[in-house]
C-alpha cells in the first residue's frame, strides 16, 4: 500500500511588487518545477501573487521553540534601542 | 460538520482527554486561555494532537471526498458559465484538502498515513458527502446548504488555539463564499423557471435539507468531546448553536426562493427569537457515520479507484526528477574535472 510521499516544500508568495514574500503553506512535489507549478495552482488561483518561492521544508533551520526566552532574552533589557528611551521636551520639533 | 465524526466516537480511548497538572500542562492551558496561538513545534499534550490530527485529517478528507458528488455534473452543467463555475469550485475544494493535510502534517503525521487511513477506510468524512447527486438542482443545494452549513462551522474555526489549522480556515473562508453564493444562484434560476425546474428546486431541497442539518453533529448532551475541545479552543461553538444559526439564516432564504423546508414542525419562535425545528433522525445519521449510508462503498470505491490509476503518474514524477539530479550531478562531475 504505501509508497514514497514527494518531498515538502514550503511555498512563499510576494503579493505585489514592493512587499516581501511571505510564508502561504506547503505543498508536495517531486522536484522544484513541479512544486512551482503546483504552488500557482493552488496558492495563487485568485490573483494572490506576482512571485513565487519554494524551498525545500527540510533546507530551513529553524529556532526552537524551547530556547525561546533564552534565545530572544538578550533584546529583552535593551530598552535603549527604543526611541521612546529619550527624552526630548515637547516643545522642541520632531525631525 | 466536516468533522463530526469525532463526536460521535463514544468510548474512544485512543485519544488522552484528561487534563494532567504538571507544570507544562498549566502553562500550555494558560497560554490557550490567554488566545495566544500553539504552534507546531510548541509542547502541546498528547490528547490535543491527536484531537487535532483526528480533526484536521477528517476536515481534509472531507473536502477530497467532497468532491465526488459535485464531479458527478461537470461534464452535464446546462451552460459553459455554470460548467466554469463548478469546475472552479471543485479545484477549490482540492486546495482546501491540500492546505488542512498540510495542517495537519505540522502535527508529526505524514501525508501518506493520512491518505492511506482514507483509502483503508480507518478515516471518517463527513456523513453528507455519502448521499447522490442525481439532478442539477443538487448542484444548487449542495452550494447553498452544504457550503453554507460549512461556512457557518468554519468561520469561527479561524480562531481556532492551533496557528496553521487557523490559518488554513482563513484561506479557505475567503475562497469559500463564493461557493455558496454560486449555489444559491442556481436554485434562484430553477426556482424562476418552469414549473418542472421548481419541482426539480424543491425536491433537491427536500433531500438535501435534513443531511445538511446532520453536518453540525450530534446534539450537545451526545457530543462526548465537545468539553474538552472548547477548553482548548480547537472547538469554538457547540454543534446546537451552530445548528440553530444555519437555520435562522436558510428558512427566510428558502422562503426568498418560494420553496418549502420538508419540516412540519418549522416554525418562527418569537419567545426565542429562533426557528424550532423537527427532530433530526438519527438513527439514519448514525447509519451513514457507520458506512451504511447510499453512497458509502460508491465513494470509498472511486476514491480508491482514482488512487490507483494516478499511481504510475506519482512514481514517473518521482523517477523523472531523480533523472535530472542525477543528470545534473554528473554534469557538474564532469565540469569539476576539467
Amino acid at each position: 500500500m504505501s509508497e514514497r510521499d514527494w518531498p515538502l516544500w514550503e511555498v512563499f508568495i510576494r503579493a505585489k511588487a514592493g512587499l516581501a514574500h511571505k510564508h502561504a503553506g506547503s505543498l508536495h512535489a517531486a522536484d522544484a518545477q513541479m512544486a512551482l507549478e503546483n504552488a500557482r495552482d493552488v496558492y495563487t488561483r485568485r490573483g494572490e501573487g506576482v512571485s513565487l518561492w519554494v524551498v525545500p521544508s527540510t533546507a530551513i533551520t529553524a529556532s526552537d521553540p524551547e530556547d525561546k526566552e533564552a534565545f530572544f532574552e538578550p533584546t529583552g533589557d535593551k530598552i535603549y534601542r527604543h526611541p521612546t528611551f529619550y527624552e526630548i521636551p515637547e516643545d522642541v520639533k520632531n525631525i | 460538520m466536516y468533522t463530526q465524526g469525532l463526536d460521535v466516537q463514544k468510548g474512544d480511548v485512543s485519544i488522552p482527554l484528561e487534563q494532567g497538572d504538571s507544570e507544562l500542562e498549566r502553562r500550555f492551558q494558560a497560554k490557550i486561555d490567554a488566545d495566544e496561538k500553539i504552534e507546531p513545534k510548541d509542547w502541546m499534550p498528547e490528547g490535543y494532537r491527536k484531537t487535532l490530527v483526528r480533526q484536521i485529517s477528517q476536515h481534509a478528507h472531507s473536502e477530497v471526498v467532497g468532491m465526488l458528488p459535485e464531479g458527478n455534473w461537470i461534464t452535464r452543467a446546462p451552460s459553459l458559465r455554470r460548467k466554469a463555475a463548478l469546475l472552479a469550485k471543485i479545484q477549490d475544494e482540492a486546495g482546501h484538502g491540500l492546505y488542512l493535510y498540510s495542517a495537519c502534517e505540522t502535527l508529526n503525521v505524514s501525508r501518506q498515513e493520512l491518505v492511506d487511513q482514507l483509502l483503508e477506510g480507518k478515516a471518517k468524512y463527513s456523513s453528507i458527502f455519502n448521499y447522490p447527486s442525481t439532478t442539477w438542482a443538487d448542484i444548487g443545494a449542495i452550494g447553498w446548504l452544504v457550503d453554507g452549513a460549512a461556512i457557518m462551522n468554519q468561520v469561527p474555526l479561524q480562531r481556532c488555539s492551533y496557528g496553521p489549522y487557523s490559518r488554513a480556515m482563513i484561506r479557505i473562508c475567503k475562497e469559500e463564499s463564493f461557493h455558496q453564493r454560486q449555489g444559491y444562484e442556481i436554485m434562484l434560476t430553477l426556482a424562476r423557471g418552469t414549473a418542472a425546474q421548481k419541482r426539480m428546486a424543491q425536491d433537491a431541497l427536500n433531500r438535501w435539507w435534513w443531511p445538511s442539518l446532520m453536518m453540525f453533529g450530534p446534539n450537545d448532551k451526545d457530543s462526548p468531546h465537545s468539553a474538552q475541545s472548547m477548553r482548548w479552543k480547537i472547538k469554538r461553538v457547540s454543534n446546537d448553536e451552530l445548528r440553530q444559526k444555519f437555520v435562522d439564516v436558510t428558512v427566510p432564504q428558502a422562503d426568498f426562493l418560494g420553496l418549502t423546508m420538508p419540516d412540519p414542525a418549522l416554525r418562527w419562535n418569537a419567545g426565542s427569537g429562533h426557528y424550532d425545528f423537527g427532530e433530526i433522525d438519527w438513527e439514519e445519521f448514525k447509519q451513514v457515520l457507520q458506512g451504511n449510508g447510499p453512497c458509502n462503498r460508491e465513494r470509498m470505491r472511486d476514491r480508491n479507484r482514482a488512487h490507483e490509476r494516478g499511481r504510475w503518474v506519482r512514481e514517473a514524477a518521482l523517477a523523472h526528477a531523480e533523472k535530472r539530479r542525477a543528470r545534473a550531478a554528473a554534469q557538474t562531475t564532469a565540469v569539476a574535472a576539467e
